[in-house]
């Protein structure tokens, strides 16, 4: 559990260089005058209230606070933010966010990205932020769809999408975004649902404390183009078969009857599966440790949803680790370089190296 | 210009002149007013290094000198091949000179594919000194020779030395503990000590050097050290130089102050420093490594005590796109790449042109399209700088004349940038990166006042009396809007890249603002001040020639040919290719002719043809080299008397 209050957010250590707000905020001090352009409907109002909600609650003074987006209907978000804002490029957000966040470490950076955005043409940009550990917490809004462009297969759909481009059905394997940040390398990997506001809540609460670059896939219903992608998870009675919620330190318990199937270590493979928990194999139920130094059972664990079917799809925080943070290291070699080198001086550096003298 | 300028030294590169015999010692000593040496060898025989060197013992003496350095994009191409030839040449004098030299009176050949690489660019009478241990007869055949050229009489023409280099080298590093191979690799330090003798070169600089660069293996140091006096004992001694030669220090030829010798890449990034010290703002440099512009990421990265935050981006995108969030966040951000990655960076130009953000673009241009000629120059990129984006996306454009005015382009590329918040394109190239010249050191009070103010509070009254921060409101003067950096309270504002409304900056797309926005982005730009173009015409000439870039010091003696020969030619050079000073216009009208000398098809005239109706005479070569004095000479003078 991350250590914040409502009064601010003093001892959350990512944020110690961040100013506070002299106030006391609430939820409409971070809305903007913009009228809200998306789909009726659509998925991403309920993400924007949660931020908007959830702001407050950090702390932080506003003016120091940034939303970067790229291209799509998600990258609207920082228009409606009383914040700092930058809708940038498509797919570019985490590199103009990188320069941002490693320049000013007084800010707190968050990205706005899709699913588009993010894996297609900016995937380069969002792997690479992912290893270096930026100090940047990027909202992944995955809805499995490309919008803006009305209605196209993205990286994530299913592979036989009936797309406008696909009339035969996609034939691209999608990307599991949280098996494709863990394998770059990811320190903070967690995976929430539009839809369920106090989960979403509680993981960026838990993005916002982690120090260094976070990864939040948010499903995101688009009711447009690809209406009900993610019902499964939402519908009460299918939910309880289809969503396994993370908790660090607890079994990975879920169904019905408060846990009647758990997550176990196939003792054969090595590999996880899905049982049927019997008090003969209760005891093997994996205790689900998102601290831990390899990433490999929390790889396992994003790769037990059916990528169809959506069954036995994990939710929560896959991942969060101490590594050393990008910006706080190009802030030390500074640092160092003064201790070592003196603080700067033009004019010896400009005269350094060989020099002669012409005299009148 | 001093009078030494319009001696003839400058037209006749076809020998050594200015002679004065000068007894020393039991060797005659010749005094020469110029000289131009190259070294060439294979691209691992420390060719580079071998001209760095006696770059930095000619400038410690204070002459005046040019470089042109010339290598193949391969690390280390097949060895003894024509392709894998490096070469380093060198014009230095006891005057001021403008250009690397058209032909070398010295040719330093390493093995028999540097001979027939470099041997058409000598003039009749040149002195080649060969490293006759490379020339076995398989080493010739490789590279088409028949018979020994060294004795089949076709260098008759030529003044040889032929010195057993390698044999040389190899006995004089005996005494160390070396194998032979690793002996043999110092080869170029003997070479080097004899032309140091050849030249009376001061040479502490480079022992010091040798024994700071090897200070990890101090045997290396001094076996290197000890082939190198070696080399200049071999010429002190060897009856086959029976001269050595002193050029001067041209004293004369430069204003009072303290010098040093520097390449383009290297000023540009100490212009960049200098900047942000002028400026008071952290530097940020985004880049990725390409060639030739890599050198200024690794210099910039050298000092991170001046605040300077150097990004090795995943992409040229990524270089680009982290300068631009650091310039949103009020640094005073670089990219710095080579033509093909502008073509990467375009659409985040445009986004900056957009977001009207301040940020350098440093293209050192090389030959293309695509990958083309990495290591070798072009100034082909003019029209991709000036066009090459979607929409109206106006850029400003400057253009450094020389190595050493690279400095002063970077500053004033800030100047632009901060002034009118504006990406800025400075369009250097491969041969102003990596020659070199003396560089007057300034003082730091003459350096430019580019102190900015960020946006502090609101600068729009609503109707209804509200005080409010509109981020597109502009200084009516520049037309610049403010520069408000998070961290700024009151002042939260989003901007983004779909078209903005005026004032407000909020979205929209009404038709009328588009166009209206459109059309004040672009009069920003043209409104830009700019100082008016110099004309340099002490004849009032008929004809005047317009150059860009670094075509300057080859533009420039090719015009002293001219105008010693008693021909009437006018110059001008443009630092300011977007926008164009404004009384260009009215120069170009002065001129029943106007030439102007290009490395690209005629870029720049046809701006200049498009913008002023005149009907300017394109002169082009594109073959990777910078022009020869000659030549452009020439073309000039066909040009005056067409």
């Amino acid at each position: 559990m991350p250590e914040t209050s409502a009064e601010g957010t003093g001892t959350i250590e990512a944020l110690s260089l961040v100013p506070k707000a002299e106030a006391r905020q609430s939820m409409k001090d971070f809305k903007s005058d913009q009228e809200v352009r998306w789909c009726p409907g659509c998925g991403d109002y309920a993400i924007l209230a949660a931020v908007q909600g959830f702001m407050p609650e950090l702390g932080l003074a506003k003016e120091n606070i940034v939303f970067v987006s790229g291209i799509g209907c998600s990258s609207r978000f920082p228009y409606y933010m009383n914040t700092y804002g930058m809708h940038s490029i498509h797919g570019r957000a985490p590199a103009i966010a990188t320069g941002l966040a490693t320049s000013r470490r007084d800010l707190s950076v968050w990205v706005v990205t899709g699913d588009g955005d993010a894996l297609s043409i900016g995937g380069n940009h969002l792997i690479h932020a992912l290893r270096r550990n930026v100090n940047l917490k990027i909202l992944l809004f995955n809805n499995r769809i490309y919008g803006l462009t009305k209605g196209q297969y993205s990286p994530t759909s299913e592979v036989g999408k009936i797309t406008k481009s696909t009339p035969m059905g996609s034939l691209d394997a999608p990307f599991n975004p949280v098996s494709l940040a863990i394998g770059a390398e990811a320190s903070f990997v967690a995976r929430t649902v539009d839809s369920d506001r106090k989960h979403l809540t509680q993981v960026l609460r838990e993005a916002a404390a982690h120090k260094g670059t976070a990864l939040i896939e948010i499903y995101q219903n688009c009711n447009i183009f690809n209406d009900g992608a993610f019902e499964v998870l939402k519908d009460k009675q299918q939910a309880e078969e289809a969503v396994i919620r993370l908790e660090h330190g607890q079994p990975i318990r879920f169904g019905t009857d408060d846990g009647s199937r758990g997550v176990v270590r196939d003792a054969q493979t090595g590999d996880l599966k899905v049982v049927t928990v019997t008090p003969e194999n209760e005891s093997q139920i994996l205790i689900h440790d998102a601290h831990s130094a390899s990433p490999t059972t929390a790889f396992a664990l994003s790769r037990l949803a059916d990528p169809d079917t959506l069954h036995h799809t994990p939710i929560g925080v896959f991942r969060s680790v101490d590594r050393p943070v990008y910006d706080t290291q190009m802030a030390d070699q500074l640092d160092s370089a003064i201790e070592q080198n003196g603080k700067g001086d033009l004019a010896a550096l400009l005269a350094g190296g060989d020099t002669w003298t012409v005299v009148g | 210009m001093t009078s030494q300028v319009s001696s003839p030294a400058e037209q006749a590169d076809e020998a050594v002149v200015g002679e004065q015999r000068k007894p020393a010692g039991t060797k005659d000593v010749r005094r020469l007013d110029r000289v131009i040496i190259r070294f060439a060898g294979d691209s691992g025989d420390g060719m580079q290094l071998t001209g760095d060197r006696f770059t930095s013992e000619t400038a410690s003496f204070g002459n005046d000198l040019s470089t042109l350095p010339n290598f193949p994009a391969e690390i280390r191409a097949p060895a003894g091949t024509l392709p894998g030839v490096s070469s380093f040449q060198l014009h230095f004098a006891d005057h001021d000179i403008l250009t690397p030299g058209d032909a070398p009176n010295v040719l330093v050949a390493m093995n028999p594919a540097a001979l027939k690489a470099n041997i058409g660019d000598l003039p009749r009478g040149a002195e080649i000194i060969v490293n006759t241990d490379e020339f076995t007869r398989r080493a010739m055949q490789k590279v088409g020779y028949d018979s020994s050229p060294l004795e089949d009489g076709s260098l008759d023409g030529y003044s040889l030395h032929p010195v057993p280099l390698t044999t040389l080298t190899v006995e004089a590093l005996k005494e160390f503990d070396l194998t032979r191979k690793e002996a043999e690799r110092s080869k170029n330090m003997f070479a080097l000590g004899l032309l140091s003798w050849m030249y009376h070169r001061p040479t502490e600089g480079t022992e010091k050097f040798l024994k700071s660069k090897f200070a990890k293996k101090p045997d290396i140091a001094a076996a290197n050290i000890a082939a190198f006096r070696a080399g200049w004992n071999f010429g002190e001694t060897t009856e086959d130089f029976a001269v050595s030669y002193e050029v001067a220090p041209a004293a004369k030829a430069f204003p009072v102050g303290t010098y040093r010798n520097i390449s383009g890449n290297l000023a540009l990034s100490y212009g960049l420093v200098a900047a942000s010290r002028q400026a008071d703002l952290p530097l940020f440099l985004g880049s990725y490594p390409i060639t030739p512009a890599s050198d200024i990421l690794h210099e910039l990265s050298k000092h991170k005590n001046f605040g300077v935050r150097t990004f090795q981006a995943e992409d040229e995108i990524a270089g680009i796109g982290a300068a631009l969030g650091a310039a949103f966040g009020g640094s005073l951000a670089v990219t710095t790449t080579s033509g093909p990655g502008v073509a990467l960076k375009s659409e985040t130009i445009g986004l900056a042109v957009s977001l009207e953000l301040p940020l350098l673009v440093i293209d050192i241009q090389r030959g293309g399209p695509s990958t083309g000629l990495p290591t070798k120059t072009e100034q082909a990129d003019l029209l991709q700088a000036m066009f090459g984006r979607n929409g109206e996306a106006p850029v400003p454009i400057v253009a450094p004349r020389t190595p050493a005015d690279c400095f002063d382009a970077a500053l004033e590329a800030a100047r632009i940038a901060l002034t009118y918040r504006t990406p800025v394109m400075l369009l250097s190239d491969g041969y102003l990166a990596n020659g070199s010249e003396p560089w007057r050191i300034p003082e730091l009070d003459e350096l430019p006042d580019l102190t900015t103010q960020f946006a502090q509070g609101p600068n729009h009254t609503l109707e209804d009396g509200t005080e409010v921060f509109w981020p597109y409101k502009r200084d009516p003067q520049t037309l610049a809007r403010p520069w408000a950096i998070p961290g700024t309270p009151g002042l939260e504002h989003r901007i983004g890249g779909i078209e903005k409304e005026d004032g407000t900056g909020n979205i929209s797309y009404a038709p009328a603002n588009h166009d209206f926005m459109v059309r004040t982005r672009q009069a920003k730009i043209d409104g830009i001040e700019v100082p008016d173009l110099e004309v340099d015409d002490p004849h009032e000439a008929k004809t005047l020639v317009l150059g860009w870039g670094s075509t300057y010091g080859p533009i420039t003696a090719a015009v002293r040919r001219l105008r010693n020969a008693g021909e009437s030619i006018a110059q001008a050079h443009l630092r300011h290719l977007n926008p164009f000073p404004s009384n260009l216009g009215v120069v170009l009208g002065r001129y029943e002719k106007v030439v102007i000398p290009e490395m690209n098809l005629g870029q720049l005239a046809t701006l200049v043809r498009a913008k002023y109706l005149v009907d300017a005479h394109s002169y082009n070569q594109v073959n990777g080299m910078p022009f020869k004095a000659e030549q452009l000479a020439k073309a000039l003078k066909e040009a005056i008397d067409a």
